[in-house]
């Protein structure tokens, strides 16, 4: 990664004000550079051709580069790559917003279109770190409200985002598109409504999993009139009421839009009235499942089956908050095209998924709940050939409650799914063989996520520990990127994961190994781990030390509950000056002992944050 | 209050003890007072948390309050985060289950003299004490204890809630899991309005 503050600008200057026809104006340019006969840009020839041809045939080229580590590595090659590179990036992906200053990304890339930025480590999801950590967009939106005129995407995960953000955000690019929220929280239906009054662009407003105050705003009335541009509104997260006649009216003036995802404070009579209006809606999100009054009219009720046939383009279906199963026929017209469902807020048995799970043989993801038991996971297995993703989710997530899943739905699915690529399975009980079985199924698993809710529980039928199944999984899986794991783990796991998880990028352990050992397995072999997240696991400073010639290469470490001390932790923030080394603590509790309870560090060109909160040390 | 006063003073004695070792290696000691150092250690000690955001660093403190002069609670040990649910998906499959007429998941909750108001999930919270500080910690203020005859009063600020039948009521009154199924809204109301309802 370049240190470099971004390159004094050439003659190329001018052209950063103007509006979007750059690639016109420089193709004018190439086409000049083909007749004299320069190559693609070979350094040698710098010296007798003008460095703006260079740049110019550069330009042509790079554009076509799109993804972000090819970009990187262009912008290696040669300062004149660097920097055509960062004119000719539109779209900007930030992993940590804390690894740059907004200023920073926005003198080097000046040309952006798109920001994609994340906030908060994933543990935050699961109240593992206090409120007000940080993962403020305020910065990022200001800075860009001068640098990028022309923005039109902002994408967010885990960051704190106000009112006054989203105010900012809808008043300072006229053209902006899309905005995406996921995991985000700190604004309200107010922010909303300033914003979608403003961006008159708009065409997509998704908010998954964000947490939304409810200001009493009647944010969908705030859509200005006339057709809208809208292809996709996505607001199953917001739990608070909607005007559904202001929400009727959009949508049915709304002719683009292909996603749709309602909260359950719309009912299933209401659904109708907007599915008939939107039959060309790809992404359907039901909002609750059942009537908005108890059904006593039998026959007044609308022949939902009907609204759903006519959406014939429908491939993804999801929401069926507060279910009525009853109602559950009317899916059946779309299933034969369904390569998407979630039911993971449906609480159905495996009689009543199997009707609907029998019809639909071109499903890919699967989302749904452990309520399906194994049998359902087996009705699953007999027909999703084609299933590539799969989550099955709690309905009673304690750690000693029933477990409707276990190995038997893990096998079944193994066996039936061959093409399954990424699972995320939270069960009570598991055995070795079922994991090995997955392992040696599924060959083309990229993530495997294996829940074990009873902490530190081994295999239900030998009573060993689980290591020689995700060990299984590491060997066998050749394509692995992600990885979790559960149940009674010693260092032996640690030590197949260093072994063999050569591709690992993302690792999540929880109260699992014996000792230092296991973390060293895990730092000294897995050259790719960029996302490693602990928690409660006996890894100490020694553990720590050993991974110091790969932090730099890492996004980010979670260390909590564990074994460091803050001696241990200060020596790795002494020997590496680009890493911010924050120890959290719980926003009362004071540190009566040497024991660090959360370490997240990460890479980072700036230092220490300025925002940092009482209850964060930087050290 | 006293059991926290306790507690502080215990840890600095610890913190001033002069000991020969290493950092850590005085471990085992350290789980004789499994309840205060609560989400460090994953023996059977640990005691209960809440799940809610909200209230998170509140309710630590509040829990050593419940249990640190008790032996282990016999009922099931919940740790923080654990299982890695978010507490948005866990709170939408709990009301789902417990869908009845007006009973409060999230209330909304109203401060004299605030400019907006807030909302609180109270199916996270397990009881009163919890509840109040959540409510003292999300508007900065403080509720004070309650007491069957006098209700809050010498707080300056009273809790008060509207239920099923459009009442306004004090809390604390009637059992917990009366109250839950109960409350539409809360509203905090200034001390000295609460001194008429103390005195009924």
């Amino acid at each position: 990664m370049r240190h470099n503050e971004a390159e004094q600008m050439s003659e190329d200057d001018g052209r950063q004000q103007s509006p979007p026809s750059d690639l016109e104006f420089t193709s004018n340019k190439a086409r000049n550079c083909i007749a004299t006969g320069s190559g693609s840009g070979h350094p040698e020839l710098q010296s007798q051709y003008p460095d703006q041809v260079l740049e110019n045939v550069l330009e042509n080229v790079l554009h076509f580069l799109i993804s972000r580590q090819d970009r990187n590595a262009a912008s290696l090659v040669c300062k004149a790559w660097y920097r055509v590179e960062a004119l000719t990036r539109s779209e900007l992906f930030i992993g940590n917003c804390y690894s740059v200053a907004p200023g920073r990304a926005t003198a080097r890339f000046t040309r952006v279109r798109a920001l994609h930025l994340k906030g908060k480590p994933r543990f935050a999801d699961f109240n593992l770190m206090p409120l007000n950590w940080g993962a403020h967009f305020n910065p990022w939106v200001l800075a860009m409200a001068k640098a990028y005129p022309w923005l039109e995407k902002v994408y967010l995960k885990r960051m704190f985002v106000t009112d006054y953000d989203l105010g900012t955000l809808a008043e300072s690019f006229s053209g902006f598109k899309e905005l995406v929220l996921v995991c985000c929280d700190g604004f309200g239906t107010s922010g909303l409504s300033i914003f979608v009054t403003k961006c008159r662009q708009l065409r997509v407003l998704d908010l998954i999993e964000s947490e939304v105050t409810d200001d009493e705003t009647d944010w969908i009335s705030s859509f200005p009139d006339g057709e809208s541009h809208l292809e996709s509104l996505i607001f199953d997260c917001v739990e608070c009421p909607i005007n559904f006649d202001a929400l009727e009216r959009l949508v049915a003036r709304s002719p683009s839009l292909k996603k749709l995802r309602l909260n359950r404070y719309v009912s299933i009579g209401q659904l109708y009235r907007l599915l008939t209006r939107a039959p060309q809606l790809t992404h359907l999100g039901t909002g609750s499942f059942s009537p908005s009054e108890v059904a006593g009219q039998a026959d007044q009720e609308p022949d939902y089956a009907t609204a759903f046939a006519a959406c014939r383009s429908l491939v993804c279906l999801s929401g069926f908050r507060e279910i009525i199963p009853d109602y559950l026929h009317a899916i059946y017209p779309v299933c034969a095209n369904l390569t998407s469902l979630n039911f993971s807020y449906a609480n159905i048995t495996a009689e009543q998924l199997k009707p609907i799970i029998s019809n639909c043989p071109k499903l890919q993801v699967f989302w749904v709940l452990d309520s399906i038991c194994d049998e359902g996971l087996q009705a699953v297995a007999a027909t999703c050939k084609e299933l590539r993703e799969l989550r099955v989710f709690p309905v009673d997530a304690r750690e000693d409650s029933d477990g409707p899943v276990s190995e038997v739905g893990l096998q079944a699915i193994s066996e039936g799914c061959r093409k399954l690529q990424s699972i995320l399975y939270f069960c009570q009980r598991m055995t070795n063989a079922a994991v090995v079985a997955m392992s040696e199924n599924c060959p083309d698993l990229v993530v495997f996520r294996l829940c074990i809710m009873g902490r530190h529980r081994p295999d239900s039928v030998t009573g060993e520990p689980m290591d020689d199944g995700f060990g299984a999984i590491v060997m066998n899986c050749k394509k692995l990127t992600r990885l979790a794991v559960s149940g009674l783990l010693t260092d032996k796991a640690f030590d197949y994961i260093g072994k063999y998880g050569k591709l690992v990028r993302t690792l999540s352990v929880a109260f699992a190994g014996n000792s230092d050992m296991g973390l060293k397995y895990v730092l000294e072999g897995c050259p790719q781990l960029q996302k490693l997240e602990i928690r409660d696991s006996p890894f100490g400073d020694a553990a720590l030390r050993s991974g110091l010639h790969h932090y730099y290469n890492m996004r980010f470490l979670w260390m909590s509950s564990c074994k460091l001390t803050h001696q241990g932790c200060r020596e790795i923030a002494r020997a590496m000056p680009r890493l911010v080394v924050e120890v959290i603590r719980s926003a009362d509790e004071e540190e009566m002992d040497d024991l660090v309870q959360t370490l997240y560090m990460y890479r980072s060109l700036e230092g220490p944050r300025l925002d940092a909160p009482k209850f964060v040390t930087i050290l | 209050m006293e059991r926290r006063v306790n507690y502080k003073n215990d840890v600095n004695l610890k913190a001033t003890e002069l000991r020969l070792g290493l950092p850590g290696s005085d471990e085992p000691e350290r789980q004789v007072t499994p309840s205060i150092r609560n989400n460090k250690r994953t023996s059977s000690e640990i005691s209960e948390k809440s799940r809610s955001k909200s209230s998170s660093g509140v309710t630590e403190v509040g829990n050593d309050d419940h249990h640190d002069s008790t032996a282990p609670p016999a009922k099931a040990q919940v740790i923080v985060g654990w299982p890695p649910i978010r507490s948005y998906r866990k709170s939408c499959l709990q009301t789902n289950e417990n869908e009845v007429e007006g009973a409060g998941m999230y209330v909304k909750v109203s401060v004299d003299g605030a400019p907006y108001l807030r909302k609180i999930d109270l199916k996270v919270h397990r009881s009163y004490p919890e509840l109040l500080e959540a409510l003292e910690n999300m508007f900065k203020l403080t509720i004070g204890a309650y007491s069957e005859r006098e209700g809050y009063n010498g707080s300056d600020y009273a809790p008060t809630y509207e239920d099923k039948d459009g009442d306004w009521m004090l809390v604390g009154d009637v059992p917990w899991q009366m109250f839950i199924s109960s409350c539409k809204r809360l509203r905090i109301i200034k001390g000295s309005e609460a001194r008429g309802l103390g005195c009924i």
